[in-house]
């Protein structure tokens, strides 16, 4: 194997100093100066309502207040793969928070107080909360001009009805399939909604200069996806709208798109020569940007009694919420997915967007994977248990391979599937527990595999310019966002690495549209992958301008030239040494005294061109909509208070197929935060509506997140590295993926240790020690 | 409004504050600091910590009338000369991802080496409880904290604090 010098290694973050020190910009550290107007938003109170009226003339009285604006402002709609939007509520409203109106202050205070002196006068309509009521006969339609809303090719809303989507996904011949089986296991899981979290709340500043052109400084994920949705919606052009990106806070999916960014973008145009900002609350934070969704899944599975999966029928009811913009691709991704990491031949997916009258679903680390796996890796140590055949050993033979055709019949990528379960099974040392500490507690032993693909549009592509300084140091200039995962360092390294600059001596600003070449958005788990080959090629185009200036001026052949620590040199010749900082700005000075060369400037681009979404709408066989799979494998230990249902993970390991861990401390990083992230959902976390469609804990009081009291006692991260042939140096994604197995293998862990099995998230003490009392009385 | 003077970051400010304004805005739109960070606004995330007289508190909740006359230092004012060594640890072990807890955390922690060069992990974890962060799963903050307290020429690991800014029995600081 070759020996890379940056690639592999655990190099120090380039953003450490920055970020450390106090230095680093997030969205609200920018100054505007004394002319930044603030604005504040009304919300709406009802699930669903027709707006009667909106009075601002006591808001209007508030000394400081600039300007109300309202729907009737902005009759514009928008969205990224469907556009079911407003940038405020028109005639109606669909969930509780949903924005009505917007105050424009001179401060903070001022606009907040205005906001809470505007009186709407609402006309309620019926409210669905729930997606199995939205699809009931007769339910109340959210949208019911559903037919006249644009959306992307590979969707498929039912209008007159509550579905905005719905990914049919059919191979082989399920009767025969299921006339196969020994053993047939059917059964229901549900997952109810989650919020991300991000410890920096969404802050968008918007300002349309005087000359007509507008900026937007927003902490997003997806600064060249805004820029685009702003100027559709908007009526701009592309190069009169601007997105600067400074640090991020999180992200977690919760920043991309757009959500919240578009009203200061809507409100400066018409707020000509200031800047306006807004800066949501925790509060808003929870109520009114997106949601994880939430699922109903119901599962039948069809085995043989030696263990081989026959058939499997996956239905899956997403609450989507009242606009479904982005969350219908996640309904979309996992009804091409969800079948798990499995070779199964004869499957039909039904994945359901469903709109209710709830907070708009959309992206959220895992992008609906996580919801799906609760279930199927729930129902898959259920049939092995049931079957008497070891789950460890009914996944491995199930497990899918190279080769092996998916769901929609494209080919399985390489991946080391197996080797993480072999991983995994040593590190937990499965099949053995240690002793409970008190005489109380129980101890289970949970399992569960993972996959996922980026969910992208085919074309989704990413770009670099690289350019060289006087010292040889080097700007890469680039769009995605480090979002805290490490993006930054890890495109340092690739260009280190091609160009034989140590990171350090590189420099990654976070992208302004202006500036920085285009990148379709920082999520998917996608932007090492992706991004990542474009600044591959951007080195390599540097590399090629040095070598073969080099080969010009000195007649050296160009194939014995090479670049190594920060010079180029020749395999023929040893004394040969041209240091890059002696001509990468200022060329190469000849004999005559002219210089040859000049700054060198290298550009590359990525797009991956087998990708295509034309699958058949009624099986979704044919095209080839994701680009690989990260698979992986994780176990964990709890002791459980039978008592008080208290649960302590003990030991958890986790083991995921990197490809190539360009920075293996990095992608540790991601296992021990994913992991922590994941349990939550399962053990705590739990949004809680009331009947009207209000959230009831929208703060971190109620909505309880883990703190540095709840890591678990031990984890082990664990690096499998089967390479991704069109991956930078064999990479591909795995920051989502951290968190997929959290939620089955408590769930198989409390069975485990109890007999119970529970089959809706969350699964918190309170549940647990209900279901064990239960049980005593049976 | 009522002109305070206090100590922020080894100098003598002076400012003129509301009675209800929290040291957090203040801090932040009125004397250009910007590392303590918002987050939640009452006292749930950490983001906004900063010393007071050496001591962690939550500036969200802290008014800034309270502060006069006291010594408030932020992690700008740690990191003036050179980064301190629970800062270089910090940077070494990974120990932050989108970095918005990370200066709460390191004052946080800055306390607690202050007051035990050498915690225990339970004091560690105890020390950062009130601070959340949703990127790290804290593990690599243990794995930083834990190797720079054990070796024994970084016990003065809190160093870029000066030992005026520790100030034993203070009065009532925390909540409105
Ligand atoms: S901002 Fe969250 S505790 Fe102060
Ligand atoms: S590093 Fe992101 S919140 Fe801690």
């Amino acid at each position: 194997m070759k020996e890379y010098t940056y690639i592999g290694k655990d190099v120090v973050r380039i953003d450490g100093l920055e970020k450390i020190s106090g230095a680093a910009i997030y969205g609200d550290d920018i100054d505007f100066g004394a002319n930044l107007l603030h604005a504040e938003l009304v919300s709406s109170t009802e699930a669903h309502a027709i707006i009667k009226s909106i009075d601002i003339s006591e808001a209007l009285k508030v000394k400081g207040v600039y300007k109300i604006f309202t729907g009737k402002d902005f009759p514009y709609k928008f969205g990224l793969y469907m556009k079911d939007r407003f940038i405020f509520a028109q005639d109606k409203v669909r969930f509780v928070g949903e924005q009505i109106a917007a105050v424009v202050a001179r401060n903070p205070g001022a606009a907040k107080r205005a906001a809470a002196l505007i009186k709407v006068e609402y006309e309620p309509l019926p409210a669905v909360l729930d997606q199995m009521q939205a699809l009931a006969d007769g339910a109340t339609l959210l949208h019911p001009d559903l037919e006249n809303y644009p959306h992307v090719p590979w969707f498929f809303p039912k209008p007159g009805t509550n579905i905005a989507h719905w990914r049919k996904t059919r191979k082989g011949d399920m009767k025969g399939g299921f006339n196969e089986a020994d053993f047939i296991l059917e059964d229901t899981y549900t997952v109810p909604r989650y919020a991300h979290c991000a410890i920096e709340t969404h802050v968008a500043i918007g300002k349309f200069d005087y000359s007509g052109r507008l900026t937007v400084w927003s902490s997003s994920q997806s600064p060249h996806t805004q820029r685009h949705l702003f100027a559709e919606a908007l009526g701009l052009g592309h190069k009169d709208v601007r997105v600067i990106a400074p640090h991020v806070g999180g992200g977690f999916g919760g920043k991309a798109g757009v959500t919240m960014e578009i009203i200061p973008a809507a409100l400066a145009t018409k707020l000509k020569g200031y800047a306006v900002k807004l800066r949501y609350s925790r509060e808003q934070e929870f109520i009114n940007t997106y949601q994880r969704l939430g699922v109903v899944a119901k599962l039948k599975m069809g085995v043989t009694k030696e263990g081989r999966i026959t058939a499997l029928d996956h239905k899956i009811y997403w609450d989507a919420g009242a606009y479904v913009e982005y969350g219908a691709n996640v309904v979309n991704a996992v009804g091409l997915s969800a079948i798990g990491p499995y070779r199964i031949d004869n499957i039909s997916i039904d994945s359901v967007c469903v709109y209710t009258n709830l907070p708009p679903g959309g992206a959220y680390r895992g992008f609906g994977y996580s919801e799906m796996l609760f279930g199927l890796e729930s129902h898959v140590t259920r049939v092995a248990n049931e079957l008497g055949i070891d789950q460890i050993e009914f996944r491995r033979k199930n497990a899918i391979k190279v080769g092996d055709t998916t769901a929609y019949g494209a080919k399985m990528n390489p991946n080391g599937l197996l080797e993480c379960i072999d991983k995994v099974v040593k590190a937990i040392d499965w099949g053995n527990k240690p002793a409970p500490t008190n005489p109380n507690t129980v101890i289970g032993n949970g399992f569960s595999l993972f996959w996922k693909a980026p969910a992208m549009p085919p074309n989704a592509s990413s770009s670099a310019f690289l350019k060289f300084n006087e010292d040889a140091s080097i700007n890469l200039i680039i769009s995605g966002m480090d979002i805290g995962q490490g993006y930054q360092t890890v495109m340092a390294q690739i260009a280190a690495e091609i160009l034989s600059v140590p990171p350090s001596k590189i420099r990654v600003e976070t992208p302004d549209t202006d500036r920085n070449p285009y990148e379709w958005q920082t999520v998917a788990s996608h932007i090492t992958w992706s991004s990542g080959n474009a600044v591959k090629k951007a080195a390599i185009d540097a590399r090629e301008q040095i070598l073969s200036l080099v080969q010009r001026v000195f007649n050296l052949p160009l194939e014995e030239l090479y670049l190594e620590d920060e010079a180029v040199k020749c395999t023929q010749d040893p004394s040969f040494n041209l240091p890059l900082k002696s001509f990468v700005v200022d060329g190469i000075m000849t004999k005559d005294g002219t210089f040859k060369g000049g700054p060198i400037n290298a550009r590359g681009m990525f797009m991956p061109e087998f990708s295509s979404a034309n699958g058949d709408p009624e099986t979704s066989q044919g095209g080839h909509p994701n680009v690989h799979y990260t698979v992986g494998a994780a176990a964990l230990t709890l002791e459980i208070d039978k008592d008080t249902g208290k649960m302590r993970v003990l030991k958890t390991a986790l083991a995921i197929d990197a490809g190539k861990a360009l920075n293996p401390d990095l992608v540790r990083g991601q296992i021990t935060g994913g992991m922590l992230q994941g349990l939550a959902t399962v053990l705590y976390e739990d949004m809680r509506y009331d009947s009207k469609g209000k959230l009831l804990n929208p703060n971190f009081t109620d909505y309880k997140i883990p703190t540095a009291m709840d890591v678990p006692d031990e984890i082990i991260p664990i690096i499998v590295e089967v390479p991704q042939p069109d991956g930078p140096f064999g990479a591909r994604g795995i920051g989502e993926h951290t968190m997929l197995p959290a939620a089955p293998m408590v769930a198989n862990a409390v069975e485990d240790a109890l007999g119970l099995r529970i089959k809706s998230m969350p699964i918190t003490a309170e549940k647990v020690a209900m279901a064990y009392l239960a049980s005593k009385k049976q | 409004m009522k002109e305070i003077s206090f100590v922020l970051n080894n100098e003598e400010r002076s400012v003129s504050v509301e009675a209800n304004e929290v040291l957090l805005d203040v801090l932040r739109e009125k004397l250009g600091v910007k590392s303590p960070k918002c987050g939640c606004e009452r006292g749930d995330c950490g983001a906004c910590t900063v010393l007071l007289d050496g001591k962690a508190v939550r500036s969200c909740l802290v008014l800034a009338i309270e502060v006069e006359n006291h010594r408030i230092t932020t992690v700008e004012g740690i990191s003036a000369e050179k980064l301190s060594a629970l800062q270089e640890a910090f940077i070494q072990f990974n120990a932050f991802q989108c970095g918005y807890c990370a200066p709460g955390i390191i004052l946080a922690v800055t306390e607690l080496l202050l007051q035990h060069p050498h915690p225990s992990l339970e004091q560690i974890k105890e020390s950062m409880a009130g601070n959340l962060c949703r990127c790290t799963g804290y593990s690599p903050i243990f794995d930083a904290i834990m190797a720079l307290t054990k070796v024994e020429q970084h016990a003065d690991a809190a160093e870029n604090v000066t030992s005026q800014d520790q100030h034993p029995a203070l009065p009532n600081v925390e909540g409105k």
